[in-house]
């Protein structure tokens, strides 16, 4: 898998909830990309202010036309570069960087997994989803948000999957409260032998801790796909570092831009997050502290 | 410089036929474009997008003694036309970057400029040391780190500080490697800082590095950055670096310099070469557009043609010219006598009451050079 970027034809941006779809005509991303990973979009175009690429998960994948395939990410409008893709219109360009980083890990032999996702940070999880029945899977899916507006892909969820449950922080939809709160009957009525997730950080968190004590605490796998803030995605910048626990044991500040985003859940350092645990690889004592040094 | 003719029209030469090497002290390179450090990790996640061996080289992010895991997130802030950051110098150490990173550029034929950065003269002086004998075409020496052994005083603040550090590294280094001090330009008077490090022996100059800045989070009312402070870099200080440039290149004009400070474009590193750089990097702009470095390559190249260089090295330093002289359309007509040119006034009154001093400064080549010496004129 080599990234590639591609000066993309926007298709079309639609408005899917809460949240916007836009899709790019991405020849050398739609072909190479597998469930988890993420573009890096540049925003402002060429002479614009904003520099930072924005990361969006891939949502789907098509091979389309004589155009070569498209890719379909989904955003809100959180600020000015969001806002700038939001007024992109069909025969626009955008550049656009992918496919970046590690897939999902899919089972090599058939198992049941259950699928939960956080707002619009369920979009990798259909075309997961898709690759896990094609190797004979169940797939179960928790999908949570805010509000009801929130929630992403009910309708595919409710097709694809054995069982969908829904919670919403209102109520307004499914259950009120959060995905963890359904998780543990999930993962025993389905006799679950995977989880995959993917949403904000607190979310995984709790999803990785009700995985990790599931069986009387035997546990079971669960791959979470982050969501850290980045500035490059394809692993120059150092930005978008997690404590992460490689396999030698040792804590490292990991980009989740290469090595992620998808980690095995119980292998981030989640108590750690934005700060540098004192037993990682080269911490430094001064920055348990606010650092005043030059770069 | 002064035999050039220069074509201001658009009527480019083939691009292919710029002459693009460059020389940096010893070394000779065919491409004046390098990647900045801090910018491209050690070069290998940009090889998807770049022709790496074909760049002048990579600046490799800043390489210590130790393995450093940098500091807490956030470590950005976009600020426009910039970035704010403050990584700590996250990296693998000194070992694991000469078995891995070194190597890995050596193998695939990537001039390796090593980027080198310690907490004391003597950490610079080890680091120095242990490049030897190691494929590294050009060593930078970090200064803007904190001094330890000095209450953490940035040695590119203090000219003394900076040429301690310089002299150390080249004590140690591999002979025939050059090099260059990166600059900061958080100072009263970089010409000294510059003038300091090239007496203790640097074989270059590179400026400029990040200026320091602060990002505050109006949603949470606190520091944007863990660090709270961060090196504001980007489009947004590429006057200041251009200021540099031309400052240090006015005072050392025979020192070769690596430009860097927000170049996004081919016409962006041209100002940087007619403003004094034998050499330029690319940095920030690579988080935008990871083909930059080729790109920018490819666009100066097309730049120079367009104005009639046959060769690179016939524009450093090029701005520096005296001013064009103006020839009446009823010149002489024998047309082969430069008519003297007007007495220049040092004095300019306007009407306004303001006043405009000039001041005439004898060059290396005996030209007269007028520089408007007044700072922040404009509107």
């Amino acid at each position: 898998m080599t990234p590639v970027q591609v000066q993309g034809e926007v298709l079309s941006v639609k408005q899917v909830g809460a949240y916007l779809s836009m899709t790019v005509v991405a020849s050398g991303v739609a072909e190479q990309a597998r469930p988890g990973q993420f573009v890096a979009v540049a925003v402002g175009g060429d002479d614009g202010a904003m520099l930072l690429r924005r990361a969006f998960s891939i949502y789907q994948v098509a091979q389309r036309g004589v155009y070569g395939g498209t890719v379909e990410f989904v955003f809100s409008v959180a600020g000015k570069g969001t806002a700038w893709l939001a007024g992109r219109r069909p025969h626009d360009t955008v550049d656009i960087v992918g496919p970046l980083g590690q897939p999902f890990a899919l089972p090599k032999e058939p198992a049941r997994c259950v699928l939960v996702g956080g707002g619009y940070g369920a979009a990798p999880l259909f075309s997961l989803s898709d690759a896990l029945r094609k190797r004979g899977c169940r797939v179960d899916v928790v999908l949570g948000a805010a509000t009801a507006d929130r929630l992403f892909g009910a309708l595919d969820a409710k097709r694809m999957a054995a069982s969908v449950a829904f919670t919403t922080d209102d109520g307004s939809y499914g259950e009120q409260g959060r995905v963890s709160d359904v998780l543990p009957e999930v993962i025993e009525r389905t006799r679950a032998e995977v989880v995959y997730a993917c949403g904000p950080m607190a979310m995984l968190e709790a999803v990785t801790r009700v995985a990790s004590e599931s069986y009387g605490g035997a546990g079971i796998p669960v791959k979470v796909a982050v969501e850290e803030s980045m500035a490059c995605g394809v692993g120059v910048c150092m930005t978008c570092v997690l404590p992460v626990v490689g396999d030698d044991g040792v804590t490292r500040m990991t980009r989740s831009c290469i090595e992620g985003p998808v980690f095995t859940g119980d292998r981030i350092r989640w108590d750690s997050l934005g700060a540098v645990p004192a037993d990682a690889l080269g911490a430094m004592a001064q920055f348990s502290t606010a650092g005043q040094m030059a770069r | 410089m002064g035999d050039v003719q220069i074509r201001t029209s658009a009527d480019a030469t083939p691009a292919a036929d710029v002459d693009m090497s460059t020389s940096l002290g010893r070394l000779d390179v065919p491409d004046p474009v390098f990647t900045a450090s801090g910018c491209a990790a050690a070069g290998r996640e940009l090889a998807p997008f770049n022709d790496l061996s074909a760049l002048g080289g990579v600046v490799t992010k800043s390489i210590q003694v130790d393995p450093r895991s940098g500091r807490p997130t956030p470590r950005m802030a976009e600020t426009p036309s910039g970035m704010l950051n403050s990584i700590g110098l996250q990296g693998p150490g000194i070992d694991a970057f000469l078995a891995k990173d070194l190597r890995w550029l050596a193998d695939n034929d990537v001039r390796a400029a090593v980027s080198i950065a310690g907490g004391s003269v003597e950490e610079y002086a080890r680091l120095a040391g242990r490049l030897r004998g190691q494929p590294v075409a050009l060593i930078e020496v970090n200064i803007s780190c904190p001094n330890v052994e000095d209450r953490g005083h940035v040695f590119a603040c203090d000219p003394n500080a900076a040429a301690a550090v310089v002299a150390a590294v080249k004590r140690n280094a591999p002979t025939s490697v050059p090099v260059f001090a990166k600059l900061s330009p958080d100072v009263t008077d970089i010409v000294a800082v510059a003038q300091s490090c090239v007496d203790a022996g640097a074989d270059g100059l590179s400026l400029i590095n990040t200026t320091l800045g602060v990002s505050i989070d109006t949603v949470t009312m606190r520091p944007t950055l863990a660090g709270i402070t961060g090196g504001l870099s980007g489009p947004a200080i590429r006057p200041l670096a251009v200021r540099c440039v031309w400052q240090v290149h006015a005072a050392l004009p025979d020192v070769p310099l690596m430009g860097i400070g927000g170049i996004r474009t081919g016409t962006d590193a041209l100002e940087f070469v007619l403003a004094g750089a034998s050499a330029v990097q690319v940095g920030t702009v690579i988080f935008n557009d990871p083909s930059a470095p080729s790109r920018i390559s490819a666009e100066l190249r097309t730049a120079l043609a367009a104005r009639g260089f046959e060769r690179l090295r016939d524009a450093i330093g090029l701005a520096h010219r005296p001013p064009a002289i103006r020839v009446p359309e009823e010149a002489d007509p024998l047309g082969d006598e430069q008519p003297e040119p007007d007495p220049v006034r040092r004095h300019v009154s306007f009407d306004d009451a303001s006043t405009v001093t000039f001041e005439a400064e004898r060059r290396r080549d005996n030209a007269s050079n007028v520089t408007v010496n007044e700072g922040n004129e404009g509107d």
